[in-house]
């Protein structure tokens, strides 16, 4: 991807001010028509969730109790998978969205949730609702592209480290709580800091971090295995526990990064947005930086409604279950300014978006450069690429991009 | 000998009784480390919402329709509730269209055997929770619930006369004392006068249980109906009551009998016990006084969101994306009205009518709409 700003053809250049005013006028509406049919629909909704995940993570903690059976661990260990899945993405995501304020229940309510995950709801809720919903997919300023672990753009410029990072993704996909948590505290920056530069805030949010992974490694790794030794399956339970929190990282993981890692999301500059961004501006931004997954009632509620990424950020306090209702409305009008939804099902999505991943964990044309006849000569290159210093590697990459732009002009 | 075994055991028995305490803290301990982040009451609710120990809830057991307009909720509450004297009220928070809100009503039974308690609520006009509990409220559904207060209860022993005034839905109370008294195995041979006034016969809630009495020769019930009589005037309460100041007088119903009846009583130097049911009084303005629970004020306008407001003042904010979407402004508005300057909704609180905690507000969306108070330790 390349910022929407640098490309040779941007996306949102047919549409006047006037156009991307009308745009936000139009949405509002269709917010407030959620806003106005609010009510006992919705909330029993949302209750009926909380029940059934509920029940179904006790169902399933309580057939593990006789995990050693292997039949027990599958149904268990699939049961606890989904419960876990549930209570992080159709929950509390959701609820820590705020989507369910307005039913004053502080039993389910943004100030008050706290989740079955790594990072702590303040964490969280600082990272994720204000930094990566405000500032989304600006480069260098939305932590979720890439995690600040990634090369998330052409216009950064490669370096052999960047090689690992399909890697780096993969381990960040099977540790993912723990990679969101490092993130909530700016782990990364603050750790480079000296000890005593560290501000007295991240100081608390770490041992507040802490302290939330030690309660759940110990409900997850320590009583409930405990709990299974009358029957003789301590290891057993703990391997499903195991099981369920990489099966919930997986899957989380996949979802966040089809909602704005797939080929064809715009990413934008940063110094290309407005100091007071306009609600139009904002809104098309949103539109641009996002992308739905296509499926079944049962693929949005598993991925808490998140395979409606659009809708979602574009209304992120509206409750999950209505992105469904509105999405037409809302495809109808990318269609009526000619802009693109960005729709597909989740092997697609998933695929596109590791796709991009590798390629650009390559120098800039690498990959579309290279074919089954050439493979030798290309990973010669990218060696010397690797280990003959910048003054190579800036020659190399010169003649790649002037290679890649021959063959697309052949194409 | 004799005094050393009694002791013993007693020493003995503590000794159980706390060993049975540590175990089960220790047990609600690992419990508790099983369930996180949930608490282990959110574990419990799913199975038993009304067991010992759970938020004060009830489930709604019947709802009985009295006058075409007014219903009695007959509720199983929680484990925990912890009784009430006839005459007092209970706090109520109900989900109407998936909101939750909190009124006020009073109590219509006396103790009963069965633990159950029972609200009687008259749909006014426009009345929300009102309307929704007369009229939409189903067996089954649960509703919160607060322990009952209030002082409007008669004096031990019960007086020798007594006079009852009440009007519409401030017969409510009264019904609950009245029961209270004629369902005892003795009978207490007071004097109870009751004068109650209705829009009209058909609209005299418990009317046919009043008039009951009344032949029973249980009390003297004496109706005044709007609609022919016209509007209860305090004037006559002499020629209607002659031994006016032997009775030991209670009222609940409107403001404007209630303020009549106090200023007749208040002339002849007698005491009235009052109920006020307490109407809900917020106006929607443009801008006004926020007062912070610290003791700041400041003006804020109408277009101001009251973040802005309140960082301009000086006040220590918590905020975040400052345009609606984060959520890390939210900060309970306990009384007041504020505007949603996005799309002009008014959100409202009033005391004893809206959660316990007030009602959470989007500080940076929310601009003053009225004087309104924000639970914030603002330093």
């Amino acid at each position: 991807m390349t910022a929407i700003t640098k490309k040779p053809v941007n996306p949102t250049a047919h549409l006047t001010p006037e156009d991307i005013e009308q745009i936000g006028v139009e949405l509002d509406a269709i917010r407030q028509e959620v806003l106005d049919t609010r009510g006992d629909r919705d909330s029993a909704y949302i209750r009926k969730v909380v029940d059934v995940q509920r029940r179904l993570e006790l169902g399933s903690r309580a057939v593990l109790l006789f995990s050693t059976f292997p039949p027990a661990w599958v149904l268990g260990t699939m049961g606890l998978s989904v419960a876990k899945i549930l209570e992080n993405m159709e929950i509390g995501h959701n609820v820590m969205h705020g989507q369910w304020d307005w039913m004053r229940d502080p039993k389910i309510h943004s100030t008050t949730w706290e989740w079955d995950n790594a990072s702590t709801a303040d964490g969280w809720k600082h990272s994720h609702n204000e930094i990566h919903h405000t500032y989304t997919n600006i480069v260098g300023k939305d932590n979720d592209l890439g995690y600040g672990i990634m090369r998330v753009d052409e216009d950064q410029r490669w370096h052999p480290a960047h090689l690992a990072q399909p890697l780096w993704n993969f381990i960040n996909a099977c540790f993912f709580e723990y990679g969101i948590a490092a993130y909530d505290l700016e782990l990364g920056y603050n750790l480079r800091l000296p000890k005593e530069k560290r501000s007295a805030e991240f100081r608390r949010n770490l041992k507040g971090t802490l302290k939330k992974i030690r309660k759940q490694a110990t409900k997850d790794y320590v009583v409930h295995p405990a709990l299974s030794i009358p029957t003789g399956s301590f290891l057993p339970t703990l391997a499903a526990n195991f099981t369920a929190n990489l099966v919930r990282n997986l899957w989380s993981h996949s979802v966040i990064m089809c909602g704005h890692f797939p080929e064809g999301v715009e990413t934008f500059e940063r110094k290309a947005i407005p100091d007071r961004e306009s609600r139009g501006e904002w809104y098309v931004r949103q539109m641009l930086g996002s992308a739905n997954i296509s499926g079944s009632k049962a693929m949005h509620i598993m991925t808490g409604n998140l395979s409606h990424q659009i809708e979602h950020h574009l209304f992120p306090d509206l409750p999950s279950n209505r992105y469904a209702e509105i999405a037409p409305k809302v495809k109808a009008l990318f269609e009526k300014y000619d802009l693109n939804y960005h729709s597909a099902p989740l092997p697609q999505q998933v695929h596109s978006a590791w796709h991009k991943v590798v390629r650009l964990s390559l120098p800039n044309g690498w990959l579309s450069t290279t074919d089954l006849t050439n493979v030798p000569q290309q990973t010669k290159l990218l060696w010397a690429m690797s280990t003959k210093g910048p003054r190579v590697r800036r020659a190399a990459q010169a003649r790649l991009e002037q290679q890649a732009r021959r063959l697309a002009k052949a194409a | 000998m004799s005094i050393a075994v009694p002791s013993a055991t007693t020493r003995s028995g503590l000794g159980r009784s706390t060993r049975l305490r540590a175990v089960r803290d220790g047990l609600r301990r690992v419990a508790e480390s099983a369930v996180t982040p949930l608490e282990l009451s959110d574990v419990l609710d799913v199975f038993h919402p009304l067991r010992r120990g759970a938020d004060l809830r009830a489930r709604i057991v019947e709802v009985r329709p009295e006058t075409h307009q007014s219903a009695t909720i007959v509720l199983q509450p929680g484990r925990d509730w912890a009784g009430h004297v006839p005459g007092q009220y209970v706090r109520v928070g109900v989900d109407v269209d998936g909101v939750r809100l909190w009124r006020t009503y009073s109590l219509t039974h006396g103790p009963r055997a069965d633990r159950r308690i029972s609200v009687t609520v008259k749909a006014i006009p426009d009345g929300v929770v009102s309307n929704h509990l007369v009229r939409r409220a189903q067996p089954g559904q649960m509703i919160q619930l607060h322990q009952a207060e209030g002082e409007f209860v008669l004096p031990q022993p019960i007086p020798d006369k007594l006079l009852l005034v009440t009007g519409g839905s401030g017969i409510t109370p009264v019904i609950g004392m009245l029961r209270n008294l004629f369902h005892r195995a003795e009978r207490p041979a007071t004097d109870i006068l009751l004068l109650h006034s209705a829009m009209s016969r058909n609209e005299v809630i418990f009317g046919g249980e009043l008039r009951q009495y009344d032949e029973a020769g249980w009390l003297r019930l004496v109706e005044m109906h709007t609609d022919t009589h016209g509007l209860l005037d305090v004037a006559e309460l002499d020629r209607i009551v002659p031994d006016l100041a032997e009775r030991t007088a209670y009222a609940c119903g409107p403001a404007g009998l209630l303020d009549a009846l106090q200023e007749h009583y208040d002339e002849r130097g007698i005491a009235l016990a009052t109920e006020r049911f307490r109407p809900q009084l917020v106006e929607a303005a443009e801008g006004g006084t926020v007062t912070f629970a610290g003791g700041t004020e400041l003006d804020a306008d109408g277009a101001t969101p009251i973040l802005d407001a309140a960082e301009n003042a000086g006040v220590l904010m918590p905020s975040g994306c400052r345009m609606g979407i984060c959520m890390g402004c939210v900060l309970p508005l306990k009384e007041g009205a504020v505007r949603d300057l996005r799309n002009g909704a008014l959100t409202v609180a009033v005391p004893g009518e809206t959660g316990p905690g007030g009602v959470p507000i989007q500080t940076c969306i929310n601009a003053a709409a009225g004087p309104c108070h924000i639970d914030h330790q603002e330093r």
